[in-house]
């Protein structure tokens, strides 16, 4: 686990830190004006680009033109950590209550996660940590610290070719609306990594948390027993 | 006919979009300085609202601005008369969703209940409440009728005792020939109330959209099934003229109805985008989108129905109440009543029926409103009649099966064409009915197989939209499509029969959707299973529009006449001498030097608006085809679909399982077949939900929903369905459609259910429920010899 302070060169990641003090969760620290500067400098010293930083729950100063108190009084400051995403370490504030789905979707524009429930009942959000097939929505960012994300947006190969389920859900016509493709790719993926050669049952089985309200659930099926051939 | 497009099988441009996660749904687009709104919603299912103090809200730090129905144009898209619990009051804006929601709890509202039902019958009762102010319990929504109050009388409702569906003053009624008589001469007469539950759409992505203005500008970011054909409501919504109105549109995730034009939330966001000059994210919650993505409207039905003793239907009588929601609802009474007439074609029948508005979620057309609902209510009472009648189901529905003689509904419009006893054999040999019918009754430890067959029905055609193509110097054709992108690939499919005339290669042909800035004509809503054959016409007469300007340039520029010439292989060329030939580049570019009507200056007088906008965004860029489908259509166009179902029902827990399941399409030519196959499968899916899960939950006595989401009203899942599923098309042409194609869409999700719904009733010798869903407690209740927990005329049960 990389230190994050060892990267951001003069950031007070203390300031940062979710503070049970005197005043509550928050106090008279906030995201006060300073923010926008350590943001800033955090951006510049570890290279990454936080792309809509700030949109859901308050606050970085790069991108809001006002400095709430809300969003981080409902509950705590954001915290600038790393996480490993599609094999790249990728540096962003999330705050205590965020969501993995939403710092995906907003905080690193990874917007192929997509949100259909935001409850963990439909699986449009799935994404695989350390492999294993996850609902995003449900899932607090800061838990997934020291695990290995994987979106549908780091599938393809390098010159940009497509992972087996994706090609395999082309070539058999998976998708109807396509809203819940990624989840349903990602399911699939998670599947053939551990079970190579399932059988259509068992991919039923590893399926079924994703729901498909265009009820594309024979195409999909036919999608992945085609990439588990392939 | 053979042809090298049409029936064949294609990428469509946008699926690799879809499985990278590049695809761009509305709540995926971000603009610079963009905030965030939320909702208040009306905790009650009835109120009208004497204030609004939202003094410290809007003091809040972080907030932006508030829309009420107060602020100008927002009077139809937000309310001060909330009619249904979620109904919307206010959004507010702030710059991230926690402060918007925070400031939203400070809102103070002074709301005073007024009365309030969720129950058509209790309204219709003489003093019952009315959910509308002004004691209005009848009309508004898509009923096309006017809002008033109707009360029927006590008398009327004596049936009740009977456990039929009692019936006075109707809203809705026609009739043919004499039902009495029908009735009286008939060998069998049935005569069984019956209940179809709502169930809300909820289509995976909620109706989220992102809004802002850019020099004088709207641009609104929303799904929707549709795209050129939303563009006026749109406009009116926002506030904009049609060409002040940037409206994106590639992806829609999941409509079924409920986004046929484009939700309210586009109004909502843009108003308030405007009102704080700030790019709006308005993202909806799945507990929104229970409220305000729509439903299917509830029926209480009742049919009379006379049989001759080989089976045939002899007359329908056939009354039905529809729970209208709070927004009065859609027509699915008179659509079921049109079902019934084309589907067993009875010499008389007489339909009456009723919208009645409740304070419950709004009601729209949900993948075949009305049809559906009627194909699982009444085809196991046919099942009941053959076996009073000693005939096997197959038999009695290829006795009464609609063909080219068939008519439809009061006036007794002909169809354009009709094949469903060709489709009931083919589901039959691919089923194996016979063999598979021979089980039925057999157990299997606390298991029960039976077997069932379902038909249903929609009407699928509409004409007068616009076609529009250019060819371009470059030799591509670009084919602009106006209609929305749900899931069915038919913004594409319905273009292929353009570059099929015009001999294009496929590769060579370019396809525009999306946004009306890509410059779309005027199409039909994407709803009513029309799009096939709407469009393939559209495109059929802009492609011999182009067709037309092409011999025309090439006798101009090679002499002869028009008819002299031919085309093929991207070329248009002399019949006597193939040589002489332009290629489709070269005159694409003389078009263009030509101008006028070739390449779209001058565009015809009888195109829509919309087209005219569309062809002067294109005029200049190549050799236009561009004209108005006249083309002839006389007659209902049917889409047809029926389903064969086997089922376990297990007799100790009450469950259903869906073993096998053929389903067959008579839809015309077929165009694109892995897209039929999808929805074919994908309809069926929606039918096991209305035959097993999906229905609206309301408590009666205070108004609340009680299923919200889709944990505890959850749509079918992978374990829910079979794991492979058969279908197949009797791919007749139809003669009105030029490459014989009509829609699909609606009715295999009807036909399932019904084939369900009769499969459990022969797994348990006979006995029909007279309700869908059909929950294992019901099974459970029957096998136990116990009654029912549901009046038998009761809606929003559990």
């Amino acid at each position: 686990m990389t230190d994050e302070k060892s990267l951001v060169s003069g950031f007070d990641t203390s300031a940062a830190e979710p503070r049970l003090d005197e005043g509550g969760v928050l106090g008279s620290i906030g995201r006060t004006g300073a923010s926008r500067r350590q943001f800033i400098k955090g951006v510049i010293a570890s290279g990454a680009v936080v792309s809509s930083a700030g949109y859901v729950f308050g606050g970085l100063g790069g991108c809001s033109m006002e400095q709430p108190a809300g969003g981080a009084a409902a509950g705590g400051v954001e915290r600038l950590i790393s996480l490993m995403v599609n094999g790249e370490t990728r540096r962003v504030d999330v705050l205590p209550f965020e969501t993995l789905a939403m710092t995906l979707r907003y905080k690193l524009g990874l917007t192929g996660t997509k949100l259909g429930c935001d409850r963990a009942e439909c699986g449009a959000c799935t994404v695989l940590l350390d492999g294993v097939s996850t609902y995003s929505c449900s899932t607090l960012t800061h838990t997934v610290r020291n695990k290995a994300i994987r979106t549908v947006e780091g599938l393809e190969g390098p010159n940009g070719e497509l992972h087996p389920v994706q090609q395999a859900m082309i070539d058999e016509l998976g998708p109807q609306c396509g809203f819940c493709t990624p989840g349903q790719v990602m399911s699939a993926v998670g599947l053939l990594e551990t079970n190579p050669n399932p059988t259509r049952d068992e991919v039923r089985h590893a399926l079924s948390g994703n729901l498909c309200r265009c009820g594309a659930y024979d195409h999909y099926l036919n999608s992945v027993m085609r990439a588990a051939r392939a | 006919m053979a042809y090298e497009l049409i029936g064949k099988n294609f990428t469509p441009p946008d699926v690799r979009a879809k499985v990278t996660g590049r695809a761009k749904y509305s709540e995926d687009i971000r603009a610079e300085g963009m905030v965030f709104a939320r909702f208040l919603t009306s905790p009650i299912p009835h109120g009208r609202i004497n204030s609004i103090d939202a003094t410290e809200a809007l003091a809040s730090e972080g907030v932006i601005g508030i829309l009420t129905a107060d602020d100008e144009g927002a009077e139809s898209l937000l309310t001060n008369e909330p009619k249904y619990v979620g109904d919307l009051i206010l959004a507010l804006a702030a710059v991230d969703e926690t402060t918007a929601e925070d400031a939203i709890e400070k809102i103070v509202l002074d709301i005073e209940p007024l009365e309030y039902t969720v129950d058509p019958l209790e309204s219709l009762y003489p003093g019952g409440p009315n959910a509308l102010a002004d004691g209005v319990n009848t009309g508004g929504g898509r009923t096309g009728l006017e809002l008033r109050r109707v009360k029927w009388t006590a008398r009327d409702f004596a049936v009740v005792e009977e456990g039929q569906l009692p019936f006075g003053e109707a809203a809705w009624e026609w009739a043919f020939g004499d039902v009495e008589a029908g009735l009286a001469e008939a060998d069998l007469v049935i005569d069984e109330s019956f209940v179809s539950q709502g169930n809300s759409h909820h289509s995976m992505e909620p109706r989220t959209t992102m809004a802002y203005w850019e020099n004088g500008k709207c641009i609104v970011h929303s799904g929707c099934q549709s795209l050129t054909a939303a563009l006026p409501s749109l406009a009116r919504q926002c506030g904009v003229e049609l060409a002040d109105l940037v409206y994106i549109n590639e992806y829609c995730g999941g409509g079924f109805g409920s986004k046929g034009t484009v939700s309210q939330t586009a109004g909502i966001a843009a108003r308030l985008s405007r009102k704080i000059n700030r790019p709006v994210m308005l993202r909806v919650s799945r507990h929104e989108e229970f409220y305000i993505g729509s439903a299917r409207g509830t029926l209480q039905g009742r049919v009379r129905m006379g049989f001759r003793a080989d089976g045939k239907v002899t007359a329908i009588d056939f009354s039905v109440v529809q729970d209208g929601g709070a927004n009065g609802g859609f027509q699915d009474a008179g659509d079921a009543a049109a079902a019934l007439s084309i589907i067993y074609q009875p010499t008389a029948m007489r339909y009456r029926g009723i919208p009645v508005v409740t304070n419950t979620t709004p009601r729209g057309p949900q993948r075949g409103p009305g049809q559906n609902q009627i194909a699982s209510a009444v085809e196991p009472l046919i099942d009941s009649a053959a076996r009073k009648l000693g005939l096997d189901p197959l038999e009695i529905r290829k006795i009464n099966a609609v063909d080219n003689d068939g008519k439809v509904g009061g006036n007794q419009i002909p169809v354009t064409s009709a094949y469903m006893s060709n489709a009931l054999d083919r589901g039959a040999e691919l089923f194996d009915w016979e063999q598979k019918r021979q089980r039925s009754g057999d157990r299997n430890g606390s298991k029960v197989y039976g077997v069932g067959v379902g038909q249903a029905y929609h009407d699928c055609g509409r004409t007068g939209y616009d076609g529009l193509l250019v060819l371009t110097p470059d030799g591509k054709l670009h084919l602009h499509s106006g209609v929305g992108n749900l899931g069915t690939y038919s913004y594409v499919s319905t273009t292929r029969p353009a570059a099929e005339i015009l001999k294009c290669d496929w590769g060579s042909c370019v396809v525009h959707q999306g946004t009306n800035t890509r410059h779309l004509p005027s199409a039909s809503t994407q709803t009513g299973s029309n799009t096939s054959w709407t469009m393939t016409r559209t495109n059929y007469v802009a492609a011999m529009d182009a067709l037309g300007k092409l011999k025309e340039i090439a006798a101009m520029d090679l002499g002869g006449a028009p008819e002299d010439y031919d085309i093929g292989d991207h070329k248009v060329f002399s019949k006597e001498n193939p040589e002489q030939s332009l290629t489709y580049a070269e005159a694409a570019q003389r078009a263009i030097e030509l101008g006028g009507k070739f390449s779209g200056e001058e565009p015809p007088e009888e195109i829509h608006e919309i087209t005219k906008l569309a062809v002067a965004g294109i005029a200049g860029t190549g050799l236009v085809g561009v004209a108005k489908d006249t083309l002839r259509m006389d007659g209902d166009v049917p889409a047809l679909a029926c389903g064969f179902a086997g089922v376990e029902v297990d007799l100790e827990t009450g469950e259903v399982e869906l073993l096998d399941y053929v389903a067959v399409a008579d839809c015309g030519t077929v165009l694109h077949p892995q897209g039929l196959g999808q929805q074919l499968k994908g309809a069926t899916v929606w039918g096991i939900g209305m035959a097993l899960y999906e229905r609206q939950i309301y408590d009666p006595q205070n108004g609340l929903p009680g299923n919200i989401g889709f944990e505890q009203c959850k749509p079918a899942t992978y374990l829910d369905v079979p794991s492979t599923m058969q279908w197949s098309a009797v791919d007749i042409a139809d003669p009105q459609n030029p490459v014989g194609s009509r829609g699909i869409g609606e009715p295999p999700m009807g036909a399932a259910a019904a084939a369900i719904v009769c499969a459990i009733s022969d797994a348990l010798d006979g006995h029909v429920f007279k309700r869908t869903p059909i929950v294992p407690d019901m099974i459970i209740n029957h096998i136990a010899g116990r009654e029912q927990s549901n009046q038998p005329l009761q809606i929003h049960t559990a």
